[in-house]
């Protein structure tokens, strides 16, 4: 292994042309290792998305066994499927036209579901009241996210439209503010404090923005990703005070809502807590929180259900919002299952109720191995630091890199994290993305792991990682 | 907290005047005021609310299954074991769907449809539309990269839409459509803040496009903005008219002429009913053009899963083949469909069986054929006798409905019913779509939904309730328009 030796220059190709490189290369090597060339390693480890059954991980049984039942209703007759998966089957398919889920649906959702949904925001939030009006259900958290954000985000200004958001914060998010014509206003998350929010670092990145742009809107992701911090209470009620006082829009990336560790973590809703605030902020911050089917223990990304609950919303406004949403016909009537089975799960008592918290707890209990094990590899490398894994499905470590390491990054006109990911992909067939992607502090590097998969992937992950990275640090000292 | 607006709107962040202005701009009639009045009449009748009639019968949106049309067993069973893949051991399975679904797991990640595929959608997947394509268009060859899985046919529209949209005022793109349209392209226009450049297609020749037309539209726009773009819906919504293959070919040559991308929206090519008609892909024609056109006209063509005799719309399930796109603005696209990360798999594995649909000799064939033509045969049988009937009635005349899934006849109208609409601010035809529903309980979409020529009006209407209830509903509309007329005359 060489670090010195020259990256393959259709590598490089692609990081010009600004594609995804990392994955390009990771396909590429699958299929090398197909055709039978040899390597130091048998097949790619995919630890770069937030995908818990490309993990390895199976779905949920009821999920599934229910929604089989919803495609093929011949299967109501047969004795293979629990009774209760028969009764949800049944009770969800009166709900779709013609008894067929291939039927659309309204264009914010079943309202059954959203009733569900609406049950579900309410019970978590300790009674606060929800109601399905303000619930649009869409294909995934990231299209109600862009529905929002095509209506804050004015075309026709000379002075754009502003959004702030956490550095760091993920990809896709950002391409979709560029494509929507936004101007990003970063705000710095306080690594050294566990990648807390800052109220002064929002005023700050608030009074920067508008010298440039017209902010109108602040996007928290809470549990983050991908940083995995947790928001406490006070800190969740002090960026809504900054909300009120400088008349910010609240976007509040819920998804990982499900995803915590540790037995002193609570996850608290921007929702339950603007409304334990006071009439005259609770009645005016005007806030939009976001959920999906992708994460938690479902992790039914594939199946693109999602909800946006509208808290303080102009009325005028929510029927233009309506409006636009119509034009897209409705959501997939697969994913708006999946919601009512996230929103309503077996309960004790039911026939699958036993399956089913076995299949929860064997998951959680996955993850809070993994966790554990990846910080107690990571304390024994040189050169890593990470903050405190409360929740979300990755970790984030700091990468401490030696002055020659970045001398070499720079001489290949590339990030040093990047050309550690790419590095680290070649010689060990391992597949994560470096903080560059996420947006970091100058000057500091990182690396995101996925860390909700089997067990023994995270541990042949882990081993790949700690060989490649301890050979690293030894070549660049 | 206020969940009602009562409070007073100073001080909010998000008003009408502070948000996007080109959102409010957006209609969509399919799913406009009479359908939210529809859905109320429906709640009321379940209140126990006496009225004129017992049901609510929704003949505004193409939605088959809805109107009691059956989903194609072949598919569910294939659907049903890509999600709880335990049932590839029932043996009440036949082979062929197991294969099916074995084969579909294998390309996602993890082997479930639950995985993030990639955003232009799953590998074999675009490799076996491509092939359909190929097979449909006698040999002509597809490229598998040029085909990007979309969330219905309309998430495609809209991102191409989106691409092609730039310039300011002068140089703002200008997007040519026909009228009538299906009101997702003037919604997206507008929503997008690009120009609509509307070309009447002529009624007395059976709603066919007259390149004269086009060239007078495309003319008067270039006064007032940079038209990049031509939008057809072939098979036509709300028209129904099936285009000759010689059509095909002189909006061909236009395009080329005229340096325009052309936009080919063909989810209805199964749904082609009338003698003498038949669906001609607008790359079949243009690659049978020979390489003056083939290697120059930029085309973008359109599929689903809602349509043809599938139905299935809840499944959000579509494609786009992307033909001569500039590298540079291909590598954009691709970009801007990773933004919404994946298409719904199971979306994506139905477009998987509908371009691969069980062959002669395996076990589910017969029935599947049985299925598919049964259903296809009605819908034929279902626009005849709609257009047989509507002509019957003084005062509707209807073209034949040659494919799609709608009739669009038009009405006349007394003059004191126009007069009485106006003074209400309503179109007239809303205004009778409006008693239409409260009077008989049938829900039709206003001609004004889609575009029509100034001082006509039209009906949209559908061909799916099954054919006893059709036969019902067309009478009843026959006797709601006589009494209508007298009424108001």
């Amino acid at each position: 292994m060489s670090f010195l030796k020259e990256i393959s220059p259709l590598v490089n190709n692609y990081f010009l042309s600004g594609t995804d490189v990392l994955s390009r290369r990771a396909a590429q090597i699958t299929a090398e290792i197909q055709q039978g060339e040899r390597r130091s390693y048998n097949e790619v480890l995919d630890l770069s998305s937030g995908d818990l059954h490309r993990g390895g991980i199976k779905p949920i049984t009821f999920v599934r066994q229910v929604l089989a039942a919803c495609f093929y209703p011949a299967l109501l007759e047969e004795d293979s499927l629990p009774l209760d998966v028969k009764q949800r089957a049944e009770s969800l398919l009166r709900e779709c036209d013609g008894g067929s889920i291939g039927s659309y649906t309204d264009s914010s959702g079943i309202a059954k579901i959203k009733h569900c949904v609406s049950q579900f925001i309410t019970r978590r939030d300790g009674g606060v009241p929800s109601s399905p009006d303000n619930i649009f259900i869409k294909s995934g958290s990231q299209m109600a996210l862009m529905i929002m954000l095509k209506l804050l985000i004015r075309s026709d200004d000379s002075c754009r439209t502003g959004v702030l958001i956490p550095v760091p914060t993920y990809a896709s998010f950002t391409l979709a503010l560029e494509k929507q014509g936004a101007a990003i206003i970063p705000y710095y998350l306080c690594e050294e404090q566990g990648w807390t929010l800052q109220v002064e670092e929002l005023r700050r990145a608030l009074n920067t923005g508008r010298k440039t742009c017209n902010p109108v809107a602040l996007y928290i992701c809470n549990p983050g990703n991908p940083t995995g911090h947790i928001q406490s209470r006070k800190s969740i009620e002090e960026v809504i005070r900054f909300a009120a006082e400088e008349k910010l829009f609240i976007l509040a990336d819920e998804v990982y809502q499900s995803c915590m560790y540790g037995d002193d973590t609570e996850f608290h809703s921007y929702k339950k807590v603007l409304s334990e605030m006071g009439s005259t902020i609770s009645s005016t911050v005007e806030q939009a929180s976001f959920n999906s089917v992708s994460k938690g223990f479902m992790g039914e990304c594939g199946l693109r259900g999602g909800y946006v609950e509208l808290v303080n919303l102009d009325p005028a406004v929510k029927e233009y919002a309506s409006r636009l949403l119509s034009t897209r016909s409705c959501p997939p009537v697969v994913g708006q299952i999946a919601l009512d089975l996230m929103a309503d799960p077996p309960k004790p008592g039911d026939t699958s109720f036993p399956t089913f918290s076995e299949e929860v707890q064997s998951i959680k209990n996955t993850i809070g191995k993994n966790t554990v094990r990846i910080l107690e590899v990571f304390a024994e490398l040189p050169g890593i630091s990470c903050q405190p894994l409360k929740a979300g499905y990755f970790v984030f470590p700091c990468l401490h890199f030696p002055p020659k390491a970045i001398k070499w990054a720079k001489r290949r006109q590339m990030e040093p994290d990047m050309l550690y990911c790419l590095h680290l992909l070649e010689e060990s067939g391992l597949h994560v993305r470096p903080g560059c992607e996420y947006g970091q502090r100058k000057d500091s590097y990182h690396i995101r792991l996925f860390v909700a998969t089997q067990e023994n992937i995270m541990e042949d992950a882990l081993q790949r990682l700690k060989t490649f990275h301890t050979q690293f640090m030894k070549e660049f000292s | 907290m206020s969940e009602n607006g009562a409070l007073p709107l100073r001080g909010k962040v998000l008003t009408v005047d502070t948000m996007n202005a080109n959102v409010k701009k957006v209609d969509y009639a399919v799913r406009g005021p009479i359908v939210q009045r529809a859905v109320q009449i429906e709640k009321e009748l379940k209140e126990g609310v006496k009225k004129p009639f017992e049901e609510v019968i929704k003949a505004n949106i193409g939605d088959a299954h809805a109107m009691g049309q059956r989903p194609i067993t072949f598919f569910r069973q294939v659907m049903a074991l890509c999600t709880y893949p335990q049932l590839l051991d029932d043996n009440k399975f036949p082979e062929d769907a197991k294969n099916r679904a074995r084969r579909i797991l294998q390309s996602c990640g993890g082997n479930s449809i639950g995985a993030y595929t990639t955003s232009q959608g799953i590998d074999c997947v675009r490799h076996d539309v491509a092939n359909y394509i190929q097979r449909r268009d006698g040999g002509i060859p597809s490229d598998p990269d040029n085909i990007y899985l979309t969330t219905g046919a309309s998430d495609g529209i809209v991102t191409i839409l989106k691409l092609l949209t730039a310039g300011e005022g002068r140089t703002r793109t200008g997007v040519m459509i026909s009228i009538p349209q299906y009101p997702l392209y003037s919604a997206s226009i507008a929503e997008l803040g690009a120009v609509q450049i509307s070309y009447y297609l002529n009624e007395e020749k059976c709603w066919s496009l007259d390149i004269s037309e086009l060239q007078r539209a495309l003319q008067a726009a270039r006064e007032h903005c940079s038209p990049r773009v031509l939008c057809i819906i072939n098979p036509g919504n709300p028209t129904g008219q099936v285009q000759s293959r010689q059509c095909i070919e002189d909006v061909i040559r236009f395009a080329a002429k005229e340096n325009l991308f052309l936009m080919a929206d063909e989810v209805y090519q199964d749904n082609v009913y009338a003698e003498g008609c038949e669906f001609h892909s607008f790359k079949k024609v243009l690659f049978e053009m020979g390489p003056e056109y083939s290697s120059k006209v930029e085309l973008a063509s359109f599929h689903s899963t809602s349509k043809c005799y599938m139905g299935e719309c809840g499944f959000r399930g579509g494609y786009m083949e992307v033909i001569n796109m500039d590298p540079g603005v291909k590598a954009q696209l691709t970009k801007l469909v990773s933004v919404r990360l994946c298409p719904p798999v199971p979306g994506q594995a139905l477009m998987d069986l509908v371009v691969n649909s069980p062959q002669p000799g395996e076990p589910s064939y017969q029935t599947f054929m049985k299925e598919r033509t049964a259903v296809l045969s009605a819908l034929a049988e279902k626009a005849k006798l709609t257009e047989e009937i509507l002509n019957t009635v003084p005062g509707i005349s209807c073209n034949p409905v040659q494919g799609a899934m709608y009739s669009f006849p038009r009405i006349t109208l007394p003059e004191r019913a126009i007069n009485e609409a106006k003074a209400k601010d309503q179109a007239p035809d809303m205004f009778y779509c409006m008693k239409l529903l409260e009077e008989t309980g049938i829900c039709l979409v206003p001609g004004s939904g889609f575009g029509q020529r100034e001082g006509t009006y039209h009906f949209r209407m559908t061909i799916l309730p099954p054919t006893e209830k059709l036969k019902i509903m067309l009478n009843k509309l026959k006797e709601f328009h006589q009494k209508f007329t007298q009424q108001y005359s």
